[in-house]
């Protein structure tokens, strides 16, 4: 340890509101509730903007124009919502990225996911805030936001319809369609995970997990917070 | 001369088709009708037009449409580009033919091409909003338009155009509701010199056959009939002079299709993507159900508790160090 230097020294994965208090269970303050809110405007978006495209993607889906008045109001609002997730996910895109750095330990969670799939998770190593899994939802949601965005804006035709050939709206509408199916099925991976393991949505309702959680899932984190220097408050 | 359409009687007509008779309808199914109606198609004989735009006042007439007033934009077409108030459109070209070094004025009336395979139909995502009768005119439904623009993309001719007003999509009708009680479109009953000519798609190819003849008894050797068979023919067609070079006028597709882009996208994309989607869910679900859910043990709490009073075993793997050595 070298105290003298703590501010380098504290692991990247370590986020600010990150605590841990012991007791009887240990509680660990996961979520600020800034970075809650920000994920629950963010999580909103996309399911509305899931519901809304997938109305527009497939017949078997147009009655979900329903639940936002009509197609009319579908189309309109759609970009709309869009464009409230991008800048809400990019609240959490600078929130969460440092944490979400590759680290050493990544490439044997994944070697050994089929055991975490298993319940055998004592074989898997010891991860830090996030795991391999939970870093690949992060990047895969950031990669693929910007290319709804991008290919989103190229078919957005009441404000950008000069901008493009047609050409380039039906390559736009191709990836949007696609990076939207891919991004649903990186959003069922996400929801699973969270009720799969149970304690988990806790941690972005309330912002705390109890200690037992984050020593079975987040062991790392969870020692690096506990041997952390202390950092002093203005009080001391 | 074609034998012109008679005037219509004084009478109320009920119209001669509807709902019954659609053979295509977006996003849904229609049940086959009982009954195939005559295709019917117009023919725009290029070689025969003076580019006097009687038919797209006609168009503008008909349709109780209002052209914004434009500015000149160094060029007889006018506005310089379909709108949605404008359904048919003059484009006038000057093409310095190769072989015999002369100007030629070539002038396509551009509109809505009523293609057998319509891609705009194909493309829509709102039940209803794009019709396909059985006679061959593909129809656009306002109320059931929800503006998304997908029939542009769709189409291969880039012809509907999205209203700034009602937000829906504009396009050349084909005059269906005159059609409907035995009249020509307006624009050919408005054209002076018999350029645009209507009747059943076979007495148009009869009649195209006789124009064709014609132009290359006058040294058109390459003048021909367009009806593109990539998009399953069309009930618009054109005689053009150099059928062999349809581009030339104004940019015509050469080989007009439906774009692989707006196949793949409508066709392998929607199915596999719900596949996959069902699949992730499905998976997820199994897994819960074969797994159970992963649960946090007594062990686990007593593990932090112990930790965070400094007695917990240390890390498992010696090749994660803890803090600085």
């Amino acid at each position: 340890m070298c105290p003298s230097d703590d501010r380098e020294a504290l692991p990247e994965d370590i986020e600010p509101g990150d605590e841990v208090h012991p007791g009887k269970p240990v509680i660990v303050d996961r979520y600020t509730v800034g970075a809650r809110i920000n994920h629950w405007i963010t999580a909103t978006s996309l399911v509305l903007l899931a519901l809304s495209g997938l109305a527009l993607f497939t017949p078997y889906l147009f009655f979900l124009t329903g639940l936002f008045g009509g197609g009319q109001w579908t189309r309109a609002i759609h970009p709309w919502i869009g464009v409230v997730l991008f800048f809400s996910f990019s609240g959490l895109f600078f929130r969460f990225w440092r944490a979400n750095l590759p680290a050493r330990e990544d490439a044997t969670w994944v070697a050994h996911s089929a055991d975490l799939l298993a319940g055998r998770e004592e074989k898997m190593p010891e991860v830090g805030k996030y795991n391999a899994g939970q870093k690949g939802v992060f990047w895969g949601m950031s990669i693929l936001i910007i290319i709804l965005i991008a290919s989103g804006v190229v078919m957005w035709d009441q404000y950008f319809y000069p901008y493009t050939s047609i050409e380039q709206k039906r390559i736009a509408i191709l990836v949007h369609s696609v990076a939207a199916v891919v991004i649903i099925c990186v959003w069922i991976i996400h929801v699973y995970a969270a009720i799969w393991v149970k304690g988990t949505i806790g941690a972005m309702t309330r912002g705390q997990v109890t200690g037992g959680w984050a020593w079975r899932h987040h062991r790392k984190w969870l020692r690096e917070l506990v041997h952390r220097p202390k950092r002093h408050t203005p009080a001391e | 001369m074609f034998p012109p359409i008679p005037n219509p009687p004084v009478t109320p007509t009920p119209p001669k088709f509807g709902e019954a008779d659609l053979i295509r309808r977006s996003a849904s199914s229609v049940p086959q009708p009982a009954q195939h109606l005559t295709e019917v198609a117009k023919l725009i004989d290029v070689s025969k037009c003076i580019g006097c735009k009687a038919c797209q006042a006609a168009c503008l007439e008909w349709n109780q449409l209002h052209e914004e007033i434009g500015i000149n934009v160094g060029s007889y077409t006018n506005p310089p580009d379909l709108t949605e108030n404008t359904f048919t459109l003059m484009r006038f070209t000057e093409w310095v033919n190769p072989e015999t070094d002369n100007l030629e004025w070539l002038i396509r009336k551009d509109g809505c091409m009523h293609c057998a395979d319509p891609g705009c139909l194909k493309a829509c995502p709102s039940p209803g909003a794009i019709v396909q009768y059985s006679n061959g005119i593909v129809d656009f439904v306002h109320e059931n338009c929800i503006g998304c623009g997908y029939c542009i993309k769709g189409c291969p001719f880039n012809i509907p155009r999205i209203s700034k007003v009602d937000h829906t999509a504009y396009k050349c009708t084909l005059c269906s509701d005159r059609v409907a009680v035995g009249q020509g479109p307006a624009c050919q009953k408005a054209c002076p010199t018999q350029a645009i000519v209507f009747g059943t798609k076979e007495e148009m190819k009869g009649w195209a056959d006789g124009r064709i003849k014609d132009l290359k008894s006058r040294g058109y050797a390459n003048a021909g009939l367009y009806d593109p068979p990539g998009v399953g023919g069309t009930h618009v067609m054109y005689v053009l002079q150099h059928a062999d070079k349809p581009s030339i006028y104004a940019g015509l597709p050469d080989n007009p299709r439906i774009s692989p882009i707006v196949e793949t996208w409508k066709g392998v994309t929607k199915y596999v993507g719900l596949a996959v989607m069902g699949f992730a869910a499905a998976a997820g679900f199994v897994h819960y159900l074969v797994a159970g859910p992963n649960k946090v043990t007594e062990e686990d709490e007593e593990n932090a508790e112990r930790l965070t009073e400094g007695t917990a075993p240390p890390p498992a793997d010696p090749a994660q160090p803890q803090g600085h050595a």
